[in-house]
C-alpha cells in the first residue's frame, strides 16, 4: 500500500501510456465487432505484423552512430510509422479478403467465423515465427530516454508524452473521419442496420472492408509506438497484447469507439496500480478479475452501447 | 414502362413467399399493392429493392433487366425504398439520416441544401428536428423520416412500405395527401398498404395480393367500388 501511495503519479503516467497503446488496438476489435458482431481474433497479429514493418524501416534507415537531430528523428518515427501502418492495414484485409467475406459469401454460422479467426492468427504469427525468427528481436529506439517534467514529484518521460500525443491524434482522427465524414456515416449506417444501409446505396462488402483497414491503420501506428516504447517485438508479439485490448475494448464496451479509450486507459491504469498493491507477478491476473467484476456489474461493458447507436 | 415484374418466385428457406407475381408500374403513376398480413407485399417490396433474392421470374426497371443487381446498385439507378416501420438509423440525427438518403449520388452543397427545403417543405416536422436523434421521436415522425430520406434519393421509382402501420387516423391521411403530393413533383410511386381505403382512393391502378398471388387488379376508383373488394378490404358487407 505504501509502495502504491509513494509511486501513485508515476504508476499513473505509466498506466496511461500503457493503456494509450492498449486503447488504439482495441479500436480494431471495436469497429470490426460494431460492423459485424465479430471478434477479429486475428487482430493481434495485424498488430504484430505492423511492428515488424516499423523494425525493418528502422533497421534499415537508422544508423548506429551518433545523435541524430530532432528532425531527422522526427522524420524516421512518421516514416516507420506509415510503413508499420501499410503492413498492419494490408494484414487487416486480408484477413478480411481470405478468412472472412468467402464465409459471408456462403452465410456461414457464426461459430465458423471464430474458427477462422483464429485459424487466421496462428497461422500468420507461425508464418513470421517459420520464416523470419522465433527469436525476440531489437528494434532501434530512435528516442533518447529524457524526463521532459516533473509532476507531484513523478518524473514523465519524453517517449511516454509522445505515445500518449499520438494515440490522441490518432484517436480523435478516427473518431472525426467515423463522425463527420460520407464513409464514415455508412459504417454507422452498416453498424445499426445492414438491410436499410443497402437501401442507401451503401455497399456493405466495400465499408466492412474499411472498417478492417481503420482497425489496421490504428494497430499500426500502436505497433510503432510500442516498438519505440520497450525496444523490441516478436512473431508472438500480439498474443497477450491482443487478449488485453481486447479486453479494454469488452471492458469499455464494444463496438463504442470511446469506449474502447476509455477501456484502454482504465485497464493500463489498473494493472499498474494492481500490481503495486500485490506484486508485479499478479499484473496479468489483475487485469482479467478487473474484467470480470465490471463485466458482472455491467455487462456491456462501462460505456456499453454499440457503435451503431453511439451517436460519437 | 418505368417497372416490370413477371412471374417473381421468392422464398424463405423452404417456404415460397410468392408464386409467381407480375406487374409493373407506368411512369408517374402511383399504384397500390394491397392484402392482408402474409400475403406478400413487403416481400414484393423487398424483391424490388434487392434485400431478398428472386428464386424465378424477372424484373426490369427503365428498360434494364435488375433480376440479380445488388441492391445498393439498384438504389443508383433510381429506386428508393422507404422500409416498413422504424426503418430509420435510431442513433443518427434526423439530418444524419436524411443525409443518408444522398448516399449514393453525393449531391454538391447547394443541390443538398435544395432537396433538405424540399423534404422540409413536405415535413415541416422534420425541420423542427433535424438536431434530435431519430431512434428518440415518436412513431410518426419516423415513418416521415423514411420517406423524406428516401426523397433525398431522388429516385425515380419510390417504394413505400405500409406508410400508414401505427399511425393515428388523423396522421394517416396526412401522409396519403403527401404521398400525392410527392407523385405530383413527378415521383412514381409504388405503395404497399394494409389500409385499402386509403391507398385505393389515391392509387392510379391497384393489385391485391393474397397468399403470394395477385388476384384482382384494376383502377384505384373501381375496386373500391368493387362488391367483392369492399367485403374483403374495406370492411363493408
Amino acid at each position: 500500500m505504501k509502495f502504491l501511495i509513494d509511486n501513485f503519479w508515476t504508476l499513473t503516467s505509466t498506466g496511461l501510456t500503457q493503456g494509450a497503446i492498449y486503447a488504439l488496438i482495441a479500436l480494431g476489435y471495436t469497429l470490426v465487432y460494431g460492423v459485424l458482431q465479430l471478434i477479429n481474433f486475428a487482430h493481434s497479429e495485424v498488430f504484430m505484423v505492423g511492428s515488424f514493418f516499423a523494425m525493418w524501416t528502422l533497421n534499415a534507415l537508422a544508423s548506429h552512430e551518433g545523435h541524430a537531430g530532432a528532425l531527422l528523428i522526427i522524420g524516421l518515427l512518421v516514416l516507420a510509422g506509415i510503413a508499420a501502418m501499410i503492413g498492419s492495414g494490408i494484414t487487416a484485409l486480408f484477413v478480411e479478403f481470405i478468412a472472412y467475406r468467402p464465409l459471408r459469401r456462403r452465410n456461414a454460422p457464426r461459430l465458423v467465423f471464430l474458427i477462422s479467426a483464429i485459424g487466421a492468427s496462428i497461422a500468420i504469427s507461425e508464418a513470421f515465427g517459420i520464416f523470419i525468427s522465433r527469436n525476440i528481436l531489437p528494434v532501434p529506439q530512435l528516442v533518447q530516454p529524457k524526463v521532459v517534467l516533473t509532476l507531484f514529484g513523478s518524473q514523465i518521460y519524453n517517449m511516454q508524452v509522445i505515445i500518449v500525443a499520438a494515440s490522441i491524434v490518432m484517436m480523435v482522427g478516427l473518431d472525426q473521419f467515423i463522425r463527420r465524414t460520407r464513409l464514415g456515416r455508412g459504417v454507422r449506417a452498416v453498424a445499426q442496420d445492414q438491410d436499410t444501409a443497402a437501401l442507401m446505396g451503401v455497399n456493405k462488402d466495400r465499408v466492412i472492408a474499411l472498417t478492417f483497414l481503420l482497425g489496421g491503420l490504428m494497430a499500426g501506428g500502436a505497433a510503432l509506438l510500442y516498438t519505440q516504447q520497450f525496444g523490441l517485438t516478436r512473431f508472438n508479439v500480439g498474443f497477450l497484447l491482443g487478449i488485453k485490448a481486447f479486453t479494454a475494448a469488452v471492458l469499455g464496451g464494444i463496438g463504442n469507439l470511446r469506449g474502447a479509450l476509455l477501456g484502454g486507459l482504465v485497464l493500463g491504469l489498473a494493472e499498474n496500480y494492481g500490481s503495486a498493491l500485490v506484486g508485479s507477478q499478479w499484473r496479468d491476473v489483475v487485469a482479467f478479475v478487473l474484467l470480470i467484476v465490471i463485466l458482472m456489474f455491467r455487462p456491456t461493458g462501462i460505456l456499453g452501447e454499440s457503435l451503431g447507436k453511439a451517436r460519437a | 414502362m418505368l417497372l416490370e415484374i413477371t412471374d417473381l418466385q421468392v422464398f424463405y428457406g423452404r417456404i415460397q413467399a410468392l408464386h409467381g407475381v407480375s406487374l409493373y408500374v407506368a411512369q408517374g403513376e402511383i399504384v397500390a399493392l394491397i392484402g392482408a398480413n402474409g400475403a406478400g407485399k413487403t416481400t414484393t417490396m423487398r424483391a424490388v429493392s434487392g434485400l431478398r433474392p428472386a428464386a424465378h421470374g424477372r424484373i426490369r426497371f427503365d428498360g434494364e433487366d435488375i433480376t440479380k443487381l445488388r441492391a445498393d446498385l439498384r438504389v443508383r439507378r433510381g429506386i428508393s425504398q422507404a422500409p416498413e416501420g422504424r426503418g430509420i438509423f435510431p442513433g443518427m440525427t434526423v439530418l444524419e439520416n436524411l443525409d443518408m438518403g444522398t448516399y449514393a449520388r453525393r449531391p454538391g452543397r447547394e443541390q443538398r441544401q435544395q432537396d433538405l427545403e424540399r423534404v422540409f417543405g413536405l415535413f415541416p416536422r422534420l425541420k423542427e428536428r433535424r438536431m434530435q436523434v431519430a431512434g428518440t421521436m415518436s412513431g410518426g415522425e419516423q415513418q416521415m423520416l423514411t420517406i423524406g430520406r428516401a426523397l433525398m434519393a431522388r429516385p425515380k421509382l419510390l417504394l413505400l412500405d405500409e406508410p400508414s402501420m401505427g399511425l393515428a387516423p388523423m396522421l394517416i391521411s396526412q401522409i396519403f395527401s403527401i404521398i400525392k403530393e410527392i407523385n405530383g413533383q413527378g415521383v412514381t410511386v409504388l405503395v404497399v398498404e394494409q389500409n385499402a381505403q386509403q391507398s385505393l382512393s389515391i392509387a392510379d391502378r391497384a393489385y391485391i395480393l393474397e397468399t403470394g398471388l395477385i388476384v384482382t387488379q384494376g383502377k384505384g376508383r373501381d375496386l373500391l367500388a368493387d362488391p367483392a373488394v369492399k367485403a374483403a378490404y374495406l370492411g363493408v358487407a
